[in-house]
């Protein structure tokens, strides 16, 4: 691993949902075009904070947050257009969220909300973005019939696309493959590794096999706070922090 | 096996608040089983009452209507233009007609401002208001419709006759104040099936960096579209069977109306009107208007609900 | 301002995409402010026009305009009537329509054909049931214009109601209940009656509770069944006036709009009453639900 561009950074960020904190102190440095896996027990942030990067959490009535986040160099939460930020940094959810409408829709849809109606170009989107979500030779003969109809694993498919069709430079996971089969799991995970050639990839699991196996950093997260934040061999062969090695050896969590 | 049974006996016991002989245990046992069935039957009869009083009422119905409808003429009846009980003359065109355009004007105002208000109230009022809003709008939805008919007779009837000429009592009297009766119940079931739509489908939206205004023209109600669909045909069965309210505010004369000042008379108020001294032919008449109705609303309902199954399944 | 936020889009772009989310905004808000304003208005000129003709003359003497008596007692002693031989005749056969269906009924032909019929009195308009119930109770059945004519076409109007909403509350008892009862050796109707009608009441009260409010609005059936006299009915054969038929004749006939606001007023208050019961009972199935 050498040197890379830095993509985002946030300084001392804190939040609390009401009076609970939830996040204390991140600082965490993430590089472009590279895997970073967040790990830790549930309920230790890690979904709260990938939630900061995009403005999710705006979305929960209570939430207060302080500190910064930089995305390439500007404060998301000042300098930024929130509709602009999210188009720049998607997200894939934990529970595969197709809208209830056709395949060919579901991806054509960001483009079309962004402006785009040409028949042809959004024909265009909607199949570069499928190839690259590796759906392409799924759905091609099936676009028009409800996305709700396809399988979990080719409905998580369904929604990078979707993301990628509105040509993000980041893009977030929330535990993309929690609720996925073994082998639509391993298809994702392929794909990432195909993904992260052209984009930054910021993944929550809690599989840490996953973690280990497509990362290029791990930070692990515990009651709201970063403890070790490395390169992933480094965290999974010699782990600074006894509570990082008690978690990725099993000892809870 | 044996412990289940006698815990099932001493429950028997205590519900007949006395105690069970050993030897009397199965005999009880089958008067029970025989008393479940008993009651399963009184259960399964009282559902059948919906099904004997739709047939009840469409043989009653028809069997009364029809006879008027033949020696009248179909034609005769369903396309004549004057309608003059003491000539016998029966014709109910203009009725038709009037029904059709006050139920049509009415369901086009109350999906457009019944739809934007439902949407306020599921997306972008505060929850302050909400708690005000939306009990305000369940307390109209129960308001008699004599009551919306007797606020159009004193206010909604002088306002058209000042601004618009006339006396007033008009079919755009009719149109408003049928359009005020239904909103109430456009706005609650779209709204409640607008709150039905799962939180991911918005979150999608908003993570590919659509606004708050687009993820709700097109995602969410495209989403609760069967339930905002169900709201309308809802509202336009209400619409079209409305009869008291209506007969107050729009003057009940028997024309086909050329403007939206002119009076009309609705199917639903023909009935109404002359029941009470009709009789003869002229009573089977207005059996017979009932029929024309009863056939309106069933298609309306076949129709509409063929549309919302079709949506609902594409 | 606008333009350090939205870096890297043509401005002109998200112009444009922004003045179209300001419109609808506006219309959102215009919509339902007329819409607000509407319902307002109605309820406050109904109310305050009314208020100050009900007192206590008004509520308890006789109508007898001939005297210069127009007290509406006759009418709420119809409308009780009403109320009260319909919810007797209705309750029973739409609760035990419920527990059929959702305790008994296995899914086919004849589910579907109850399903369908509920439907389809739902969606009967009241002139119809009104002709109906003159037809068949009034004529066919001897019954002649009476309360118990109105309220037996009543009985079928409410029906659907009653059945739809009881089936909520008995779907929404937890499935462990009945299992745990069951599993206890209680048979199915002990199970039943112990267990989930129990649970179910609230549900079942605000069942009835939103029948009594589409009985007490109702005009069209009972005017052509119940008939308008004036008369304190003295059994449920004699004819009667409920007090949305009241209403209706006073302001057909253009008798008095002081009588008609007043009892345009009364109607809202009873009707209000009822929504306050009827929300309050839903708000305990609420909490019955999520607490169990």
């Amino acid at each position: 691993m050498n040197s890379s561009e830095l993509k985002i950074y946030t300084h001392n960020l804190e939040l609390f949902y009401g009076d609970a904190q939830a996040l204390k102190n991140i600082n965490i440095n993430i590089d472009e075009k590279k895997v970073t896996a967040l790990i830790g027990p549930s309920g230790c942030g890690k979904s709260t904070f990938l939630k900061t990067l995009n403005r999710m959490n705006d979305l929960i009535p209570n939430v207060k947050i302080t500190g910064d986040v930089y995305f390439d160099g500007l404060n998301v939460y000042k300098e930024y257009d929130i509709v602009e930020l999210r188009k720049k940094v998607g997200m894939v959810f934990q529970k595969p969220n197709p809208f209830p409408m056709s395949v060919y829709d579901n991806v054509a849809y960001g483009p079309r909300i962004h402006g785009i109606k040409s028949k042809s170009k959004l024909d265009e989107i909607v199949e570069k973005s499928l190839v690259n979500s590796a759906l392409w030779d799924e759905v091609k003969d099936r676009l028009k019939k409800n996305a709700l109809g396809l399988s979990g694993g080719q409905q998580q498919r369904l929604c990078i696309a979707r993301v990628l069709a509105v040509e993000p430079e980041v893009v977030l996971m929330d535990e993309p493959t929690s609720a996925l089969d073994p082998i639509s799991t391993l298809k994702i995970e392929d794909l990432m590794d195909q993904l992260k050639e052209k984009y930054t990839i910021v993944i929550v699991t809690h599989n840490m096999q996953q973690a280990g196996r497509i990362s290029d950093k791990t930070a692990f997260f515990l009651h709201g706070e970063i403890v070790e934040y490395d390169f992933t061999e480094k965290i999974f062969s010699n782990p600074t922090d006894k509570r990082t090695e008690d978690y990725i050896t099993g000892r809870f969590g | 096996m044996a412990a289940e049974s006698s815990v099932s006996i001493e429950l028997k016991g205590k519900e007949k608040k006395g105690s069970v002989s050993h030897f009397m245990k199965k005999n009880k046992k089958n008067m029970g089983s025989i008393l479940e069935k008993i009651i399963e039957n009184i259960f399964f009869l009282c559902a059948c009452m919906a099904i004997l009083s739709v047939v009840t009422i469409t043989v009653y119905i028809f069997a009364k209507g029809s006879p008027a409808i033949f020696k009248i003429g179909i034609a005769e009846f369903v396309f004549g233009m004057v309608w003059m009980p003491t000539s016998g003359v029966f014709g109910i065109f203009p009725m038709i007609v009037a029904s059709i355009l006050a139920t049509l004007g009415a369901v086009v105002i109350g999906i457009v401002v019944g739809l934007f208000t439902a949407i306020f109230l599921a997306e972008i009022a505060p929850g302050w208001l909400v708690r005000i809003f939306r009990p305000a709008i369940e307390l109209l939805a129960g308001i008699p419709s004599v009551v919306y008919g007797f606020f159009g007779l004193i206010v909604i009837v002088p306002l058209i006759s000042e601004y618009l000429g006339g006396a007033g009592n008009s079919l755009l009297a009719g149109i408003i104040i049928l359009a005020i009766m239904i909103l109430p119940t456009i706005i609650s079931i779209s709204e409640t099936s607008m709150r039905a739509v799962p939180p991911s489908y918005k979150e999608g939206s908003l993570a590919l960096g659509a606004t708050h205004i687009q993820t709700i023209f097109k995602v969410i109600v495209p989403a609760a579209k069967s339930g905002i669909l169900a709201g309308i045909v809802l509202g336009t069965g209400r619409a079209i069977g409305e009869t008291m309210a209506i007969i107050l505010i729009t003057g009940n004369t028997p024309l086909i109306p050329t403007a939206l000042t002119d009076r009309i008379r609705t199917l639903t108020a023909n009935i109404a009107l002359e029941m009470g001294y009709a009789h003869g032919l002229h009573q089977e008449a207005l059996f017979a208007t009932g029929v024309i109705l009863f056939i309106f609303i069933m298609i309306l309902n076949i129709v509409l609900n063929a549309i919302v199954y079709k949506k609902v399944n594409q | 301002m606008d333009t350090e936020k939205s870096k890297g889009i043509p401005k002109k772009r998200r112009g444009i995409l922004r003045i179209k989310d300001r419109i609808l905004q506006c219309l959102i808000w215009a919509f339902s402010f007329i819409t607000m304003g509407v319902l307002v208005w109605i309820l406050i000129y109904i109310i305050s026009n009314g208020i100050s003709h009900i007192n206590w003359e008004f509520i308890s003497t006789i109508y007898k305009p001939v005297n210069n008596q127009h007290g509406i007692f006759p009418m709420i002693l119809s409308t009780l009537y009403i109320v009260l031989i319909t919810i007797v005749i209705a309750t029973p056969i739409g609760i035990c329509s419920a527990i059929y269906l959702v305790e008994y009924s296995r899914p086919g032909k004849v589910l579907s054909l109850i399903r369908f019929a509920t439907e389809t009195l739902s969606g009967i308009p009241s002139i119809i049931y009104g002709l109906f119930g003159y037809i068949f109770f009034v004529i066919a059945l001897h019954l002649k214009w009476s309360l118990l004519s109105g309220a037996l076409t009543l009985s079928i109007m409410v029906l659907p109601t009653i059945i739809r909403t009881t089936e909520e509350s008995l779907k929404s008892v937890p499935i462990a209940y009945k299992e745990g009862s069951l599993a206890l050796g209680a048979t199915k109707l002990t199970t039943i009656a112990k267990v989930i009608l129990p649970c179910a009441i609230s549900g079942i009260l605000t069942a009835v509770i939103l029948s009594i409010g589409r009985i007490v609005g109702e005009t069209a059936a009972v005017y052509l069944t119940a008939g308008y006299v004036t008369r304190i009915p003295t059994s449920i054969m004699d004819s009667g006036r409920t007090l949305s038929v009241h209403l209706y004749q006073l302001a057909k006939e253009g008798i008095s709009f002081e009588q008609s606001f007043a009892t345009a007023a009364v109607l809202v208050v009873i009707v209000a009453i009822i929504n306050l019961f009827a929300t309050t009972l839903a708000k305990g199935i609420k909490k019955f639900t999520i607490g169990g």
